[in-house]
């Protein structure tokens, strides 16, 4: 199961990051978890949001670039080892992480963990077949 | 005491020069229009006949060549001579659509070769020099041209070609180099080099530099003397015309020599195509009134500049022309290079990317600096660093391919590249050269 996951780019400039999650604010549009890879001269704002659609038309609108990818949000016990142990599934199954992050949730017993991976399918697979539970679009904007 | 390779042409009186060159003209203009049917084409055009060109007072009635017209007679389309004849073809700084592929017969290259001569001789070059040239080898002209120069005037050469500083110092020291043959900016960053190697200006044996294929000012002449110890002369050439060595300065340095036994010099309104008088300033107009395989008639530099017959100190009696104080096209120069826009616009389009760009050059210590700000889209955006990074390596590739230096590429939010009624400003020059 795949969750939508919005990529903006920034210019790697003062007051950008600032700009644009206000311009979603105004928009009501509410963030589930965020993430920034940087480089010297930009840097990709990682979105997961309530409404990606309407997210996207607003950055759109607002003259942003993004574009939107699949991955995989995962609900980890917040307990130590939780992640080690969902990884070490991704692993067995040579499936290699491009990235991830992670949000904690309101109930405060669990973790969501955001995974980007080169096969989004078979890593779905390997770790519900172990027993984890993803996310779906659906949950995340019930969240 | 002022030396010459040829004194009889370069002091010769203007009386003798004009016929000189009425005759060569007139053999000239019967040349191509026997040799080349899209020149002849242009002259039936304008209802022109070689009949008609009886001196040199009837240059003005001979058609325009261009820069286009070199594009559309591409590859051999204005080659004058049988290709069993020629023996050599260079060309300009590789660009797709625009590449002009010259072609030379022995006889071409031997004159080339001469006008270089006068060059080093010029900058007080003699058998006993030990000549350095640190111009690109191959297609580029600069190397080839002075190579051959330095060759007839018998120095030993050094065919060190662009690059590798720091075997380019060790020659210098270790062979005691007394001309050294680059692109201004190169003989800076040189001088800049041995002084952090510890060196003194005293500690090298150059005397004199022959530096030209871009522009550059006479403050920077006075900083790459001062730190090279020498005497900086200017050079001018197009590969269209042959080379280096179309022009050259002397002692005076106020300006270069046109080698007028062999081009004939003018400046024109580049709006209309008059003439104008001399001292104005115009675009450069240059008829190759000896070479035989290429020999271009009235060729539109897009060079702007001013000509001057005043007397000149070094006894020389050919016309100078002042170093051109911009173009009147949007061709730049960039590290020598020949850069135009469009080039830069073709590649981006090729790798994706939206033709929303800004060049900006400027020049730092005396070294070209060369950005292009590109803006990004949703199509070329991915959610992962490495893949954006491996399409900007991929961009910068593919424009050091086409123009042959290093771009460094900047990505930009979309809608940010100044725009000046609604058009993009392209090109950012901050260099101050003139």
């Amino acid at each position: 199961m795949n969750i939508r996951q919005l990529s903006v780019f920034i210019e790697n400039k003062t007051g950008k990051l600032s700009a644009v999650l206000g311009l979603l604010g105004e928009n009501k549009i509410d963030i589930r978890a965020m993430n920034i890879a940087d480089t010297r001269d930009f840097g990709i704002l990682r979105l997961i949001v309530n409404d990606t659609d309407k997210a996207a038309e607003v950055l759109k609108a607002g003259g942003y670039a993004s574009t939107s990818s699949n991955v995989i949000a995962l609900d980890v016990d917040d307990t130590p080892g939780g992640l080690a142990g969902a990884l070490s599934v991704l692993d067995g199954n040579g499936i290699s992480v491009e990235y991830m992050y992670a949000s904690l949730s309101s109930a405060g017993s669990s973790a969501h963990i955001i995974i980007r991976v080169d096969d989004n399918e078979k890593a779905s697979a390997a770790l519900s077949a172990k027993g984890y539970k993803l996310l779906s679009d659906e949950d995340i904007r019930n969240i | 005491m002022e030396n010459y390779w040829n004194k009889e042409i370069e002091c010769m009186s203007r009386e003798d020069m004009k016929k000189l060159q009425d005759e060569r003209l007139v053999a000239q203009v019967k040349h191509v229009w026997d040799n080349v049917p899209y020149y002849r084409k242009k002259m039936e055009e304008k209802g022109v006949t070689p009949d008609d060109i009886k001196s040199t007072d009837d240059l003005y009635k001979l058609p325009f060549l261009s820069k286009a017209d070199l594009r559309d007679a591409y590859p051999y389309g204005l080659l004058a001579k049988p290709l069993s004849e020629c023996v050599r073809i260079q060309s300009t700084s590789g660009t797709t659509g625009r590449r002009v592929v010259a072609f030379y017969t022995q006889h071409d290259i031997d004159l080339w070769e001469d006008c270089c001569a006068r060059a080093i001789t010029a900058a007080g070059g003699t058998k006993d020099d030990v000549c350095q040239v640190c111009y690109g080898y191959g297609l580029f002209t600069g190397g080839p041209g002075l190579n051959g120069g330095s060759h007839k005037v018998g120095c030993l050469t050094l065919p060190m070609s662009s690059g590798n500083t720091e075997r380019q110092i060790q020659f210098m020291m270790d062979l005691k180099s007394t001309i050294l043959c680059c692109t201004p900016s190169y003989a800076a960053y040189i001088g800049e080099a041995l002084k952090e190697m510890g060196y003194k200006p005293e500690d090298n044996c150059l005397k004199a530099g022959i530096f030209g294929a871009e522009p550059w000012t006479e403050e920077m002449r006075r900083e790459i003397e001062k730190s090279l110890g020498i005497k900086a002369y200017d050079i001018y050439g197009l590969t269209e015309t042959s080379g280096p060595g179309v022009a050259f300065e002397c002692s005076e340095q106020t300006g270069m020599h046109i080698n007028e036994d062999n081009f004939i010099a003018e400046i024109i309104d580049p709006d209309t195509g008059e003439v104008l008088p001399e001292g104005s300033k115009g675009e450069l107009v240059f008829t190759s009134i000896t070479k035989e395989a290429f020999p271009l008639l009235r060729y539109r530099t897009r060079d702007i500049c001013v000509l001057s017959r005043k007397k000149c100190s070094c006894g020389r009696t050919l016309i100078k022309m002042a170093k051109p104080m911009g173009r009147s096209d949007d061709m730049l120069i960039i590290r020598g290079v020949n850069v135009f826009p469009s080039q830069i616009e073709t590649v981006l389009i090729a790798q994706g990317y939206p033709p929303n760009y800004q060049i900006e050059i400027d020049r730092v210590k005396n070294t070209d600096t060369f950005d292009i700000y590109v803006e990004m889209t949703d199509e070329m955006l991915s959610d992962t660093v490495k893949d954006i990074q491996t399409k900007e390596a991929e961009l910068v590739g593919a424009i050091k391919t086409i123009l042959g230096i290093n771009p460094k590429v900047h990505l930009v939010s979309p809608k940010t590249i100044a725009r000046s009624e609604g058009k993009a400003v392209r090109v950012i020059d901050k260099r101050k050269l003139v």
